[in-house]
């Protein structure tokens, strides 16, 4: 019997929402920055990668090495022929060396970190041994790898499911922990949109029919695999325009330095004294003026964004899918589970005249008390919280329950010759005058009243008497108003989509704050929505879970679908939630952003610091050609030698130390382009310029004391 | 500074910041067809320009279309002009008689090198000038040929950039207007009626205006002179309006003839700048939003004024070697104080600071006092205002969209850090665009900087073909040291930056300077011309992403600092070696009293 408790029997969602941070910090699959397996494998593949024919695909490092290889060859010539300055060219050439191997690191440690994971979820990976039915009827044992779409087999409890589909007949729970890291089981059923079935989860309990649906290799677990191992990875369109900007700019840097040899040359003649610089000078100021940082970390950036999704238990299809959440302008939101928890709640007992108010909540409550569903849980608690009705014992009455069918909509209770009902106004109008009552005019207005406040209303009747109306109301998510608000200050637009009727949904979406709703909607009238805020140029993400969802998924430029969805949608879509919590959709348009923020932060920090790498190098360079340039030594470093020597160690050094920045994004809060902008052109730009002074200083004084120039 | 100096600069800037709306209002009428003041009067010429030209005015072209209509306009009057040159002395009105063989009275030969090199700088809307007006050109080649082209080379830029404009206003189009009616429209409607009035001025304050021969004066000193004669009002205005700056006389807006008076000067320098400046509000106008437009007339002025007042207080706080040895270097009421030499006692330390910065500024390359005798960090301004890509107002069109240019590199780095693929007017900036921007960016710095290189270092056998009796590269320099380089880097990165004005002390008129040169100007013209056209194209096809407040804004404060910053650390980082090497290098020498 259910007895209410002191809470509001409604359950919680499961996702708790945060008000400030968008990012939840708690992660289900977290895992540390530095774990010392992901590090040896990093460590080991940074060497492998110093193979040319894979650097050349990073243009900035693939230069930093063939300045490296230079270096070192002048190095050993010098060592032959017994010149001097062999120390400080084998520094150089030694750091250089490291730039390449801090980059690459970079690279592989995100990739490290996916292929970690992809180890995990290949562990899962048995190959188990399935019950394919023939056609006959008799069932046949094979190999699951044996499987091809198409094919029904039948699974019963603590087996593992062969491979993906769809049940056929039969409902059982699942385990599907594998994927989502949720130990929680599910029900998965057939027909409807909780029929998909995921390969490598296990049944629980019952035993059910799956018609499989993809063949082996093509599985959503070897697809998973595919995309965390980055083994499908290819840079998105702003990574390739970014690219390109940063080799521009090592061409120019190139042609920068190259044709400083002549000027350099000149200068000496003009000034009778000095001399060329130095190849490992040249080379050491190449290096340190190109876009090493960004181009190092570059890859690892958007790695590392894919990772974090992953890391949100979405599965993104492509990085495009994470750059283009971004950009994301307008957001469909459905309101049952994203805005509005599930379920409603009884928030009032409206009697009709002559009723009154503990008759119908006592009536209401009545009739509740084998309703299982929240909404009926709600109502008994809502009687006993304002009216002090208990919940009462019913088993000696001569009790006679109703259950709630699609065909009569409404439920109740027979007891003691008396007849109580609860349901859709309409239902229990035609309930009442069947029993030979006269329903109340009062009672049809008190509904429409309810519908306008964006209430669901709920008649009583008891026998012949129309009692009246629980006002049960959509729940507005926690904390939602102010997501939405945040949203709206990131510039983009929320719209609710909702069957409900317009007068409902304008009050929920005023109550919930959404810019603008889709009231009675069809999946027609979403994906015409979709297409006109795409023709005015607008980037839409939406989510989805139902068959009749997929063309809108795939229409939408972010198409987030539910795990426990149908496999059209998740097809349709670009990325598969696995918790299948809606309100992650807002959690991915913040990563996209970050993963962009980052990109920008360190392209721009890293072209700032230049600046100080000037000052450090051009005085040093022609300190013997003109002394007079030593007033720009404007860090005062102890000699040229030095001077090189720690810009090069500086800019490597940076590489490493931005690791963890580029693995785990910049930090992101939720506000409007301007002041976003104006904040990280602060800390990254003029943060940029400053840094490497002090930076550079101090690698001075201890190149210095450790007598290394 | 004194308080005159600041006062004429502050009273320029603001009568420019008076002009750029009207202006730009025009400019925006004439372009989208519409009907202006001075159609009752053109338009029937228009029509029948067109109908000579067999040009639909209708028709619109995509950007290939319309490069190629302007590559081969210029190529044409690449070759008309080189005939020209070569054929003067066939040709009428040649009054002194030069030509392409033999050279009257010391004049110089108009070779195959040096009329290539003439006629690519006209063409560029360069007017670099290996040549000397006065003792080489006929005035049929200076009337029909440079003339000619200082109107339609700088129409041809206008007319491009009204194309990147519709690039950035058009929405899913594939084209970007018709270049023969742009350029017919901006040479009839605009740079005609400009110049008339122009030259009519010039004419009242003492500008020569005449196709008579040369005249014997005897001076005061009782020694005979030749006065140069010819038609250089009708050439002066358009010079300054069209931001060509080829003098008609090789001393330029220096020769009283030109620029006779403080007040021509004045409006020789307004000149340069109105067209420039008014179209950054044409530009605000067609992409809809005047902010926009007025975001770059910010972002202009805010790196015009660091330009002006660094090049003037470096003139004004002229040599301290000098003021070592005792000499009055501060200004009082009887002398001008700070640095005077190169400079016209008529107009003054400030008058000349704010022309050489102007002139650089904007790709004109008009002078009225020389660069090559300012102080080291005097002369940096200009050399690094060639630098910067002529976007501080620029050249007519050229630097509306090289400032386009630097707004989507801008856009693209510092966009990113809003958290969205990076849009300028709503236009997403993409690898296309990133790339041409790289590529044009790229062709100018290469330009400069291997030519620069080269010469530096490039050994000739004495009178060899290439450089003649000079020998070396760096044979033809009048001055040593870090100075003669400086003169180098500034003929490359004035004929790259088509911007025209010299540091003089060098010699180019040899064969390896007037074709490097020529080459520098062809690449800095066209490497850039097409690039950019290529992302307008690029540009018009997209849809307008619409503006919300996850919008990079673009029109603020933020955005101008950022841009005019982008503008100088990207020509700072690619020239920082260089001029550290140039005046950079020269001023900190001059502190321990070494002078070049």
């Amino acid at each position: 019997m259910p007895q209410a408790t002191k809470e509001v029997p409604v359950e919680t969602p499961q996702q708790p929402v945060e008000g400030s941070e968008l990012l939840p910090k708690k992660l289900t699959h977290a895992r540390p920055l530095f774990d010392p397996q992901i590090l040896r494998r990093a460590i080991i593949e940074s060497f492998v990668k110093l193979n040319p024919k894979v650097l050349l695909k990073n243009p900035v490092i693939f230069v930093v090495e063939a300045g490296a290889l230079m270096t070192t060859l002048f190095m050993v010539r010098d060592l032959a022929t017994g010149a001097g300055g062999i120390g400080f060219t084998a520094q150089i050439s030694l750091w250089l060396w490291f730039t390449v191997l801090f980059a690459n690191f970079a690279e592989a440690m995100a990739e490290a970190r996916g292929k970690a994971q992809a180890d995990a979820l290949r562990k899962t990976k048995t190959d188990s041994v399935a019950k394919r039915v023939k056609s006959g009827g008799a069932t046949e044992s094979v190999s699951a790898s044996m499987l091809r779409a198409g094919d029904v087999v039948i699974c019963e409890a603590g087996d593992l499911i062969p491979g993906d589909g769809e049940v056929i007949e039969g409902i059982a729970t699942v385990d599907e922990s594998v994927i989502t890291g949720e130990s929680a089981p599910v029900i998965r059923e057939s027909g409807g949109d909780r029929s998909a079935v995921t390969g490598g989860t296990k049944i629980l309990s019952d035993q059910v029919r799956i018609r499989i649906t993809s063949n082996p290799g093509e599985t959503f677990l070897d697809r998973m695999i595919a995309l965390v191992e980055g083994a499908e990875r290819q840079k998105t369109p702003n990574e390739i325009a970014l690219n390109i900007l940063i080799a521009g700019l090592t061409l120019i840097f190139l042609l920068a330095v190259v044709t400083l040899q002549p000027f350099a040359q000149y200068s000496a003649g003009a000034s009778g004294t000095g001399s060329v610089p130095s190849v490992a000078v040249l080379v050491s100021l190449l290096v340190c003026l190109i876009p090493t940082t960004i181009g190092g970390l570059l890859s690892a950036i958007g790695i590392a964004g894919m990772d974090r999704v992953m890391q949100h238990n979405v599965l993104a299809m492509s990085g495009r899918a994470v750059e283009a959440s971004g950009d994301v302008n307008t957001l469909l939101l459905d309101k049952t589970g994203t805005i509005t928890i599930g379920n409603r709640e009884a928030v009032e007992f409206i009697p009709v005249p002559g009723v009154t108010e503990s008759e119908l909540a006592d009536a209401a409550q009545l009739s509740s008390l084998a309703d299982e569903t929240p909404e009926g849980r709600s109502v008994v608690v809502l009687a006993k919280q304002k009216y002090g009705l208990r919940g009462r014992e019913v088993a000696h009455h001569e009790a006679h329950f109703i259950p709630f069918s699609a065909y009569t909509r409404m439920s109740g209770v027979d007891i003691d010759q008396r007849r109580l009902r609860k349901g859709a106004t309409e239902s229990i109008c035609q309930f009442v005058k069947e029993q030979g009552g006269r329903v109340p005019q009062d009672l049809t207005a008190i509904s429409e009243r309810i519908s306008r406040l964006g209430g669901t209303p709920l008649a009583v009747a008891d026998g012949s008497r129309a009692l009246g109306v629980i006002y049960l109301k959509d729940i507005v998510k926690g904390g939602m108003k102010e997501r939405l608000g945040q949203l709206r200050a990131m510039g983009i637009r929320s719209v609710m989509i909702t069957g409900d009727n317009p007068l409902t949904a304008a009050a929920i979406a005023a109550e919930a704050g959404v810019d603008d709703f889709l009231a009675q909607a069809s999946p027609a009238d979403k994906l015409a929505y979709i297409r006109k805020e795409q023709s005015d140029g607008r980037l839409v993400a939406m989510t989805g879970d139902g068959t009749n969802d997929a063309p809108a998924l795939a229409q939408a430029d972010v198409g987030l679908a539910m795990n426990t969805g149908t496999m059209a949608a998740k097809e349709a879509g670009n990325m598969v939630d696995l918790d299948s919590n809606p309100t992650k959709l807002i959690e991915v348009v913040a990563i996209g952003k970050q993963l962009l923020i980052t990109r920008g932060a360190l392209t721009t920090f890293s072209i700032a610091n230049d600046v100080a790498k000037y000052f450090a190098i051009i005085p040093a360079m022609f300190m013997a050609t003109y002394p007079a340039l030593g007033a720009l030594n404007i860090m005062g470093l102890h000699n040229p030698q030095s001077a090189v020597l720690s810009a090069v160690i500086f800019n490597a050094l940076i590489i490493i130390v931005l690791v963890p920045l580029a693995l785990r994004g910049v930090k992101y809060r939720p506000e409007s382009a301007a002041s976003l902008l104006r904040r990280n052109l602060l800390v990254y730009g003029l943060g940029g310029i400053i840094a490497p002074f002090p930076g550079i200083w101090l690698i001075d004084q201890l190149v210095h004391v450790l007598r290394l120039a | 500074m004194t308080t005159l100096g600041v006062l004429q600069i502050l009273v320029f800037f603001t009568v420019i910041l008076a002009v750029t709306k009207p202006l730009g209002v025009f400019m925006t009428r004439l372009f989208a067809g519409e009907r202006t003041f001075l159609h009752p009067v053109l338009r029937p010429v228009e029509k029948l320009l067109y109908a000579l030209g067999g040009v639909d005015e209708k028709e619109e072209q995509r950007w290939t279309k319309y490069t190629a209509s302007l590559l081969s306009f210029s190529l044409f009057s690449f070759v008309v002009l080189y005939l020209l040159q070569r054929l003067q002395g066939v040709l009428p009105a040649n009054p002194q008689g030069f030509s392409g063989a033999h050279a009257p009275g010391g004049a110089t030969a108009m070779t195959p090198d040096l009329a290539f090199n003439t006629a690519v700088s006209f063409v560029t809307n360069t007017n670099w000038q290996s040549y000397v007006g006065e003792t080489t050109l006929s005035y049929l080649v200076q009337m029909a040929g440079l003339t000619v082209q200082n109107f339609v080379s700088a129409a041809a830029g206008i007319a491009i950039a009204v194309a990147v404009i519709r690039g950035f206003a058009r929405q899913q189009s594939s084209s970007l207007g018709n270049f023969w009616v742009d350029l017919v429209r901006g040479t009839l409607y605009l740079l005609l009626p400009l110049s008339l009035v122009g030259a009519l001025f010039l004419c009242s304050q003492g500008v020569i205006q005449n196709l008579s021969p040369y005249t014997q004066v005897t001076t005061v000193e009782g020694k005979a002179q030749v006065l140069a004669q010819g038609p250089v009002a009708s050439q002066e205005a358009i010079k300054m309006i069209g931001t060509n700056g080829g003098g008609f006389f090789n001393a330029n807006s220096a020769h009283p003839f030109e620029n006779p008076t403080p007040l021509t000067n004045f409006v020789q320098m307004l000149m340069i700048f109105i067209i420039p400046a008014g179209l950054t509000y044409t530009f605000g106008r067609m992409v809809g939003d005047t902010r926009q437009g007025w975001a770059l007339f910010a972002a202009m002025s805010l790196l015009f004024f660091a330009g002006v007042f660094a090049l003037y207080a470096s003139e004004q706080a002229g040599n301290p070697v000098l003021a070592k040895l005792g000499i009055q270097t501060a200004a009082t009421a009887n002398q001008p104080g700070g640095n005077m030499e190169g400079k016209e006692v008529r107009f003054g330390i400030a008058a000349t600071a704010l022309f050489a910065t102007i002139t650089t500024d904007a790709s004109c390359g008009a002078v009225n006092g020389m660069h090559d005798s300012f102080t080291p960090l005097g002369g940096l301004v200009p050399l690094f205002n060639l630098h910067l890509g002529e976007v501080i107002f620029g050249g007519v069109g050229a630097g509306l969209y090289g400032m386009l240019l630097f707004a989507i590199v801008a856009v693209f780095i510092a966009g990113l850090m809003v958290g969205r693929t990076p849009e300028y007017l709503g236009k997403k900036i993409e690898s296309k665009e990133v790339k041409m921007a790289m590529l044009a960016m790229l062709a100018t710095s290469a330009a400069i900087l291997l030519f620069s290189g080269i010469t530096a270092v490039i050994q000739f056998p004495k009178d060899a073909y290439w450089n003649g009796s000079y020998g070396p590269g760096v044979g033809n320099l009048n001055n040593s040291g870090p100075h003669g380089l400086a003169e180098i880097l500034y003929a490359y990165s004035s004929g790259a930056a088509n911007n025209g004005s010299a540091f003089a002390g060098i010699s180019a008129n040899t064969p390896w300077y007037n074709l490097t040169i020529g080459l520098a100007m062809l690449v800095g013209r066209f490497l850039m011309i097409i690039p950019l056209m290529a992302a307008a194209g690029s540009l018009a096809a997209k849809k307008r992403v619409p503006v919300t407040s996850g919008t990079f804004p673009t029109h603020g404060p933020l955005f101008v600092g950022l841009l005019a910053g982008t503008v100088v650390i990207v020509g700072a980082l690619t020239f920082f070696p260089a001029l550290s090497l140039t005046p950079i290098v020269e001023h900190f020498l001059m502190q321990q009293g070494r002078l070049f």
